[in-house]
């Protein structure tokens, strides 16, 4: 028995991989390892405004350490009630035109001059980031919550469509064989053999989509676009960092009480 | 009356699945379809109902020629071709019930089946269906919940609802264990005997098409090669089927299965009769 195992080498490495190539290899590393060191070396720092930085730092520390709710409530409230209800809308409207965009930009389920219009929606609203929306939409509407509701709306079709439909690429082929070799139409092959297993999955997005539009919505109202970011905003250039310190932790609040009540639904969903 | 004539199927100019098959199942008949992998089988099955585009030839299901129907027409005649598959093919998230019912999609409106409002007699008849199967009490699960056996007695009442006038299967008993495919196969081969349905049966395991089939149809590279009676699927038969291999010790193996089964029924009948 040992005699025979003496003959098997008794170390292994394991072959690289990517760079078969022992030169190459090196090159390439290195390649990366200079560039890496010339790029942080561009970088130029200003130590003495760093240092002057970090005091400011200290008084917006010392600011959000207390938070003042009570003095500007009111503005509070109200960008609060307004974050909310272009989120919500927002959410529920892009969800609407976000599912059949997504059944469309499927290769599986629909022809392919359908599957290049709905697969161009999506990329063109991807590749618009929400900001750049919103300064758009500020532009043509005015400042307000209008132009918040309509940027998250049209942000939320790039990214629901978008994953819905990869979700429907995957879905499970034969389910919907066999629903097909019943003589059903394609409504009911949609409705019967996709729509149930496709379900949890949008159901989960549409919640997570939820919870990043109200994160957003903090973000665009800073440009304009209303909301909780616009009085967030506000409330920074007044220096008043008491109020804004209250501002952000309401947002973070909300924020962990949706993810966890989006958590849990998509749990009990499986 | 099911009759293919010269079916070919072409995948691109140099894959040939099928190559002019021409057959003829008469009504009740129940054949089997043998062959090894890559044979065509699945191909031929798919071909009858189109879920596979044959090349050319033509599909006759009483004198209607399927290979050249229209869409709409296709979907009606659809119909009339229940399918059996290999790994059940459920809608996993549905219940027991609607997937049953979803052999009636293309009998109803769409209202109808999106609102699940199916017609009386269908869901009585889905009842029936599922009290046949033995599935009765399994009506309101979801059609994950069940054992492989079970999904694919469910997958048999979903191609009956069809009332359909021919059966295609496609290995039902490829990821069953050797009882259980023993008892799935009775079960087709009884439903179609109770209805005079014909039906296609593809199968690999060699000793139970024998056990089960009326007629064996034997298919190599897409050619029919073998038509016949099971008894005369001798070892020169399975030989040009499949090439060579040690037949007998295949069949030494299904025939202890077969009486350790019957074993296990005598020692289920002692335990009842003692209780």
């Amino acid at each position: 028995m040992n005699q025979v195992s003496h003959a098997y080498p008794s170390r292994w490495k394991r072959p690289p991989q990517i760079f078969t190539d022992p030169l190459w290899r090196r090159i390439i590393y290195s390649g990366i390892a200079l560039y890496l060191f010339l790029a942080i070396g561009s970088v130029e720092v200003n130590w003495t405004r760093v240092w002057e930085g970090l005091e400011r730092g200290q008084r917006f520390i010392a600011g959000f350490l207390v938070p003042d709710f009570t003095t500007r409530w009111r503005d509070m409230s109200i960008g609060l009630v307004e974050s909310l209800t272009m989120t919500l809308t927002a959410t529920v409207v892009g969800i609407i035109i976000s599912v059949p965009i997504g059944i469309g930009a499927a290769r599986n389920m629909a022809p392919t001059w359908m599957y290049l219009v709905c697969r161009s929606i999506i990329a063109v609203s991807r590749s618009l980031q929400e900001i750049i929306i919103a300064i758009f939409f500020v532009a043509m509407f005015g400042f307000g919550p209008f132009a918040g509701f309509l940027t998250l709306s049209f942000a939320t079709i790039g990214f629901l469509s978008k994953l819905l439909a990869e979700d429907i690429e995957d879905i499970d082929k034969s389910q919907v064989e066999a629903i097909r070799a019943t003589g059903a139409s394609w409504l009911q092959v949609l409705t019967y053999g996709v729509a149930p297993q496709v379900m949890p999955r949008l159901v989960g997005l549409s919640l997570y989509r939820l919870d990043i539009n109200f994160r957003e919505s903090s973000v665009i109202g800073i440009v304009g676009a209303g909301g909780i970011g616009a009085t967030l905003n506000t409330a920074i250039d007044r220096y008043e960092y008491d109020s804004a310190g209250a501002i952000l932790l309401i947002i973070i609040g909300i924020v962990l009480v949706v993810e966890y009540t989006s958590g849990l639904i998509r749990r009990r969903l499986q | 009356m099911l009759v293919l004539q010269s079916l070919t199927k072409q995948y691109g100019a140099r894959d040939v699945a099928l190559k002019n098959v021409s057959l003829t199942i008469g009504q009740g008949e129940i054949v089997g379809l043998i062959g090894p992998s890559g044979a065509g089988k699945s191909t031929l099955i798919r071909c009858i109902n189109r879920l596979v585009e044959p090349t050319s030839g033509k599909i006759l299901l009483d004198d209607i020629d399927l290979a050249s129907l229209s869409s709409g027409e296709l979907r009606r005649q659809r119909r009339r071709i229940g399918m059996i598959f290999q790994e059940y093919a459920l809608v996993e998230r549905l219940t027991v019930m609607e997937n049953v019912l979803s052999g009636r999609l293309g009998y109803v409106p769409f209202w109808r089946s999106y609102l699940r409002k199916f017609p009386a007699d269908d869901v009585r008849n889905a009842y029936a269906l599922l009290d046949r199967v033995g599935l009765l009490a399994h009506a309101d699960k979801r059609a994950d919940a069940l054992s492989g056996g079970q999904r694919q007695r469910v997958g048999i009442a979903r191609a009956l609802a069809q009332e359909p006038d021919l059966l295609l299967v496609d290995e039902p008993t490829a990821s069953l264990d050797p009882k259980t495919s023993r008892q799935i196969m009775r079960l087709i081969s009884e439903v179609c005997v109770e209805r005079g349905l014909p039906a296609i049966v593809n199968i690999h395991d060699v000793p139970l098409a024998k056990q089960f089939m009326q007629r064996i149809v034997g298919l190599r590279a897409g050619e029919v090669v073998f038509d016949g009676m099971p008894d005369a699927l001798d070892n020169a038969v399975l030989t040009t089927i499949y090439g060579a291999e040690d037949w007998t010790a295949m069949r030494k193996s299904h025939d202890e299965d077969v009486a350790s089964e019957a074993e296990q029924a005598r020692v289920m009948q002692e335990v009842g009769a003692q209780a």
